[in-house]
């Protein structure tokens, strides 16, 4: 006998994820789904979004990590809620997950959730955590061939972060043509070089975000 | 290595609809797996070896379809494969396209008795 069945490997995860989008929804939440190799910065990027956004917004983080709270540690003294979630081994988030924490969080107050993916380019691009679009982050030093190795979380994500532009004049990375590749993978994304220790572009990034956050909130009034 | 838990998840479909069809053998599950997905082919055959035994699938073959990427331009419409990672539209060089297949991770069907 022949059973069809169609079914969707990430069916209870999409399921799960659209409880998420409803539940950030109902409480005008923009929520970002960070998404980088390991060690490309995404940390380091979220310490200044924080020191530039939360005097002006109620943000809180939540951290996927393997195994330690280190990432969560180094944010807990700006003064944002941050919670840890070890995978114990798996390699992303998933939407259950977030959908865990979701209920431990102080949502009315919140204006914006930061979700920083485990170190992963691949598997994190598959899991849907209900976010309003994934960033991802590429970096300098891991050399130009990123895109094209892996385009599938170029193609989902709504930005692109490329860190570590200070580090150029050290490496055979090359900018432009590191654009032109993304651009060709995915012609809507908002591409942001900066360099999150030095400063350089960070302010075109924040204001982009801010204005996100914003315009998810002006929405939700309609 | 998210292959695993996408094939426990799929061989717990299989397994509880072989159940309510009362069949007690499996032997053949087809999934259907686009290039635009990160599902390895080798590590879901991996997985599947593993996780299949002391079931009802325990000898069961798994066929993996894979389905290569097919876009289609928002501005005009049109419908093509593209070569390597130029995804932009290449009748009238629009960035913005959808992805029509290469996103596709499901069970087709399984066969036993
Ligand atoms: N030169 C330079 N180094 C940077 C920059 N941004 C981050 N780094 C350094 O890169 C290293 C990794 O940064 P993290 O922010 O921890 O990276 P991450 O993506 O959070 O890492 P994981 O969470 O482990 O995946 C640290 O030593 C940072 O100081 C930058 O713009 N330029
Ligand atoms: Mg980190
Ligand atoms: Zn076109």
């Amino acid at each position: 006998m022949k059973v069809f069945m169609a079914r969707d490997l990430l069916q209870t995860n999409a399921g799960m994820a659209q409880r998420n989008r409803g539940v950030f929804s109902r409480h005008n939440i923009l929520a970002i789904n960070l998404i980088s190799s390991p060690g490309a910065g995404k940390t380091t990027l979220l310490e200044k979004m924080l020191d530039a956004l939360a005097g002006e917004m109620n943000i809180a983080v939540i951290e996927g990590d393997i195994y330690t709270s280190r990432d969560a540690q180094r944010l807990e003294d700006k003064g944002v809620e941050v919670i840890q979630i070890n995978t114990a081994g798996a390699c992303h988030l998933d939407a259950g997950m977030i959908a865990g924490v979701l209920k431990e969080m102080p949502l009315e107050k919140l204006d914006m959730i930061v979700i920083e993916n485990v170190g992963n380019l691949v598997c994190p691009a598959e899991f849907d955590l209900g976010e309003d679009f994934k960033i991802s982050v590429l970096s300098v030093s891991e050399g130009s061939d990123k895109p094209a190795k892996y385009p599938l979380i170029f193609r989902q994500s709504r930005a692109c972060i490329i860190n570590k532009i200070d580090l150029i004049p050290y490496t055979d990375f090359q900018l432009e043509q590191v654009i032109d590749e993304i651009k060709d993978i995915n012609g809507n994304l908002e591409i942001f070089p900066v360099s999150a220790t030095k400063g350089d572009g960070m302010g075109a990034w924040i204001s982009w975000i801010r204005d996100m956050q914003k315009g998810k909130s002006r929405s939700a009034g309609e | 290595m998210h292959e695993l838990a996408l094939v426990q998840g799929l061989l717990e479909s299989v397994l509880e609809q072989a159940k309510k069809h009362q069949i007690k053998k499996i032997e053949r599950v087809k999934i259907v797996v686009g290039d635009m997905t990160s599902a390895m082919p080798e590590s879901l055959q991996f997985a599947f070896e593993v996780l299949r035994r002391d079931t009802p699938a325990g000898e069961a073959v798994l066929e993996i379809e894979r389905r290569p990427v097919k876009l289609t331009c928002q501005e005009c419409h049109f419908v093509f494969r593209p070569e390597g990672l130029k995804y932009s539209c290449p009748q009238c060089v629009s960035g913005r396209t959808s992805i029509v297949e290469g996103r596709e991770l499901f069970v087709e069907y399984f066969e036993g008795e």
